[in-house]
């Protein structure tokens, strides 16, 4: 069995994130890089997995730059195989990326049996390409998992939607999997697993071995920028319990009249 | 010159990051308020390969390098000086067989270590000695094919949990510093009495007591080296762990300026937050640079011993310079918190506390300056 | 003029309420809205209101429940027959899950979870949040047409003068095609109130609710003014809350059009959760608590004693 596990790298969720002086991205200089959180779960349900079936090979797949490798080797420190990375210092959109990864698994000469990603990379929280990539791959895909359970052939997955409702999906291999916060406890990479990842083999290839050109964006991105500064409220004192009535009954009008929210 | 971490090392500082902030951050309060020894995080360190870091490879350890443990010490300790102090006793109390002990020795202690969760302990202070290590009363007895033991040791972490041990006396008080003797000694041998836990002020989490040594018996083969060479054994013990205690204090340090950034950040006073204002301003570029000064001499004598150099000053400035600036930085953190920072509500009062320690443990401040003065001066 | 198709979803079968958010914003376009299943009268009615001239309701075997390759299979025949510039969705779960498979069945772009769009000779151009909405960006579409934007409830706000659409009822046959990932069934939550995520109006206690029972009198100013009720990372840390109801950078990020923080300091990963929200109004004790600095709408004061009040004052303007 070959399962394939998409990563990205992103900024640590505590980054100050800084917009570029011309608006065209964010300073990246001093982001520390991170294995997107959602993907930790993919890599997690894609080990065990291969916990109940040994001969399952792991393979975790990243497009992006090959200044930081974090997200690629904390895979593997974590148990993975091997990794393919896509190497490219451009933004691509998810459109190009899933293409970039549908050429990658190509490339690697397996056929994937499961495929699994995060429900969404918490950097342009696009949350497109596990379903992009399935469609390009003519798979059957479920996003935003919270449950997974395979026996023989056949996957069972819980799918949550909004309201904390969970639907029950039963699907076959091949198949793209998007895993969501919920559905496992992510291990830690041990220090003799991070010693065993530097053997652990790592293919790269670059963006035109995979076929994917500049004519394969849909989605261009500009003027990045700060959210607005809001003017600053009113503030109004209501520690003493005579006063708390007017200022209460205060505010709710505003509420109605001037913020017109109620 | 280069001041970069590896690649490997920069990994294992972010897996302990990610360990202080998952599995320490969230429990230090609450065992810090209750004294609950912390098992549960010891146990899932050790899996992680985060304990026992002196353990050569040849013993079944990881073989990390003196810089390696001061990069996941600094880091477990940002997470909770007073649980890392239960972590790095295991390095404190195994470090002297793996610089003074047999192939045999080593074998038979080191290796059960790197295979099973084993906690070990350090016994060498006393109620009457504590700086003035040199007039051990701990007497070791020569009884034929095995030693006695007999004496009181005082402060000793992990004792309440300790599997092993490692244990100094004299073999006669008159000789002072050339009686003084090692032994390697199991818990479950006869005649070891624990004294209650201590009721502490800081590392409230670590398990502290008194251990009294009754007519215990200890095979002649458990001697680190022989009879008076203890003191050169723990003299260099000493080099070695100088620098992890001043990187303990360095983690608390860093974590005391984050958190200071961060509240100074939020709070507002005179219609603006604080960090815009000069004096606390001041207060934080303080800390900035003492916590920078700290990290250069702790990896520098950690280095230096990874060199095979001597680092028995550079050890001593880091010890006293990081425990220092720890508690100077803790409490420059409760002062910026100012009210706040005095309840037990927010995290600050707590790292003051613990901060103290690091000064008075593993050598006082005081002792350390008298170590750099005879090393200038000699 | 552009030739526009809104893909609205049911729930419990009614029309969701983003999709008038986005007809009302698209007054002054040709726009057309397609659902999969049924629609009554007075739904048509109201759709018609906010501006959509057809009403296309697609209809086929295997398309009562939803399935990413059936909802997919079933448009993509739909809107073949059409000439549709732009395809609009709400980014909702089925949203968010269906379009990226929607637009990549025509090779074309998604601009996914957009807050606000104009359209400039006939081009659209978006705005949306980036890294958890710690910036915004300018977001365009090239390529293969229709291009498909999916937009986020309770960005855009409801339209007070709606421009009317004439509203042709269609029934249009579909084929889902093959269905490979099928739901067998629908696990309920616990509670029916609705998702934080999808809230138009949220109240969150933080660490000075003291305990799990206090909760109760945010539940009851919720009940009055249909709220959701949410927590702070400190209440659920303190098991006061479950983690499903946190608000913040490690809990749900929320844009609700009216947010009330009860007793919430406003720590930095606290507001970047719910910093989008249309209005705020803080009631904490602490006059210096930073959650004041993002609040239109701050009471000084005892949360115990306000929300009772807060609660009274709500049930005479609403006449509860």
């Amino acid at each position: 069995m070959n399962i394939f596990v998409c990563v990205k790298q992103v900024p640590d969720t505590e980054t100050k994130i800084t917009p570029t002086g011309d608006g065209s991205f964010i300073e990246t200089a001093s982001i520390k890089w991170i294995m997107n959180p959602y993907d930790e779960f993919a890599v997690e349900q894609a080990l065990l997995i291969k916990q109940s079936n040994p001969a399952a090979n792991v393979t975790v797949v990243r497009v992006g730059p090959t200044k930081d490798t974090e997200a690629l080797r904390t895979a593997m420190a974590m148990g993975a195989d091997d990794a393919i990375l896509v190497e490219t210092n451009e933004n691509l959109d998810s459109y190009s990326i899933a293409k970039a990864l549908k050429g990658a698994i190509a490339k690697s000469g397996k056929t994937a049996d499961i495929i699994l990603t995060g429900k969404q990379a918490i950097d342009d929280d696009a949350l497109q390409v596990p379903q992009v990539l399935a469609e390009m791959l003519n798979l059957p895909s479920v996003s935003v998992i919270v449950g997974f359970e395979v026996s023989g052939n056949a996957i069972k997955v819980k799918r949550e939607i909004e309201g904390g409702a969970l639907e029950v999906y039963e699907l076959g291999t091949p198949c793209v999997i998007a895993c969501n916060k919920g559905l496992n406890t992510p291990r830690y990479a041990s220090l003799p697993g991070i010693m065993k990842a530097k053997k652990k083999p790592m293919t790269q290839l670059s963006l035109t071995d995979v076929g994917v050109s500049d004519s394969d964006r849909r989605v261009k991105y500009s003027q990045f920028r700060l959210p607005p500064e809001k003017p600053p409220g009113k503030k109004f004192e209501a520690t003493d319990p005579a006063k708390q009535n007017d200022v209460v009954s205060q505010v709710v009008g505003l509420l109605r009249t001037e913020a017109k929210v109620i | 010159m280069d001041f970069s971490l590896t690649t490997e090392q920069r990994e294992i500082r972010e897996l302990a990051n990610k360990f202080a902030k998952n599995e320490m951050i969230p429990y230090a309060q609450e065992y810090d308020e209750r004294g609950t020894f912390p098992i549960d995080q010891f146990k899932k360190a050790w899996e992680l390969g985060f304990i026992n870091t002196c353990i050569p490879s040849e013993f079944g350890g990881s073989g990390f390098s003196s810089v390696d443990s001061v990069v996941i010490s600094e880091a477990l300790a940002y997470g909770c000086m007073g649980m890392n102090t239960a972590f790095m006793a295991n390095d404190l109390a195994l470090l002297p067989i793996v610089i003074g002990g047999t192939t045999e020795q080593k074998k038979k202690y080191l290796t059960p270590f790197t295979q099973e969760f084993k906690i070990a302990s350090f016994c060498l202070t006393e109620p009457g000695n504590g700086s003035d290590a040199g007039g051990i009363k701990t007497i070791i007895k020569d009884g034929g094919d095995h030693w006695i033991i007999n004496g009181s040791k005082m402060w000793i972490t992990n004792a309440g949990y300790a599997d092993l041990f490692v244990v100094y006396g004299t073999i006669d008080p008159a000789l002072k510093h050339k009686g003084i003797s090692a032994l390697i000694v199991e818990a479950k041998s006869e005649g070891i009495e624990l004294g209650k836990k201590e009721d502490k002020m800081g590392h409230r989490s670590s398990d502290t007591r008194g251990v009294r040594f009754n007519n215990v018996k200890v095979p002649k083969e458990n001697m680190i080296g022989k009879p008076g060479d203890g003191w050169g054994i723990a003299m260099s013990t000493l080099d070695h762990s100088r620098p992890l205690v001043a990187s303990s204090a360095l983690g608390g340090a860093q974590r005391a300026l984050d958190l200071s950034i961060q509240y100074s950040k939020e709070r507002n006073q005179f219609g603006v937050p604080i960090a815009k204002h000069q004096a606390i301003q001041f207060m934080i570029a303080e800390m900035g640079m003492k916590v920078e000064a700290a990290r250069l001499l702790t990896y520098k004598a950690a280095w230096l011993c990874d060199q095979g150099i001597r680092n028995t000053e550079v050890a001593s400035y880091a010890k006293a310079f990081a425990s220092d600036s720890c508690m100077q930085i803790t409490t420059d953190a409760v002062q910026i918190y100012g009210g706040y920072g005095y309840s037990k509500e927010y995290p600050v009062e707590k790292l003051m506390r613990d901060a103290k320690l690091i000064q008075i443990y593993e050598g006082t401040s005081q002792i350390q300056r008298l170590v750099m003065a005879r090393e200038l001066i000699k | 003029m552009s030739n526009i198709l809104v893909f609205t979803e049911l729930h419990d079968g009614h029309v969701k309420h983003v999709t008038l958010e986005i007809l009302g914003k698209l007054s002054g376009q040709s726009v057309d809205v397609a659902v999969i299943g049924d629609l009554s009268n007075d739904q048509i009615a109201e759709l018609a209101k906010y501006g959509a001239q057809n009403v296309h309701k697609l209809k086929g075997a295997q398309l009562d429940k939803y399935s990413p390759e059936g909802y997919a299979n079933a448009l993509t025949n739909f809107i073949k027959t059409k000439s549709y510039d732009y395809v609009f969705a709400g980014a909702t779960s089925m949203g968010k899950d269906l379009l990226p498979r929607l637009a990549t069945k025509f090779d074309a772009g998604l601009a996914s979870d957009v807050v606000n769009f104009t359209f400039e000779n006939g081009t659209f151009a978006g705005t949306r949040p980036l890294f958890a909405g710690k910036c915004l960006a300018k977001v365009e579409l090239n390529g293969p047409k229709p291009h498909f934007i999916s937009i986020r409830p309770n960005a855009l706000g409801m339209t007070t003068t709606p421009t009317s659409g004439s509203g042709a009822a269609h029934d249009v046959s579909v084929d889902a095609g093959t269905i490979r990932a099928m739901i067998k069934e629908i696990v309920k939550a616990a509670s029916t109130k609705v998702d934080l995520t999808e809230a138009n109006i949220i109240i969150t206690g933080g660490r000075a609710m003291k305990n799990a029972e206090n909760f109760k009198i945010l539940d009851q100013m919720a009940d009055v003014i249909g709220a959701t009720v949410g927590a702070s990372r400190a209440a659920v840390d303190s098991g006061f809350a479950p983690h499903s109801m946190q608000v913040g950078q490690t809990g749900k990020t929320v844009a609700p059009s009216l947010y009330i923080a009860c007793g919430v300091s406003g720590a930095i990963q606290h507001l970047a959760g719910m910093r989008t929200s249309k209005v705020i109004v803080a009631i904490n004790s602490d006059p210096d608590a930073p959650i004041f600095t993002k609040a239109d709408y701050g009471i000084v004061g005892d949360l115990f004693q306000i929300v009772p009040i807060m609660t009274e004052e709500f049930k005479k303007l609403l006449g509860r």
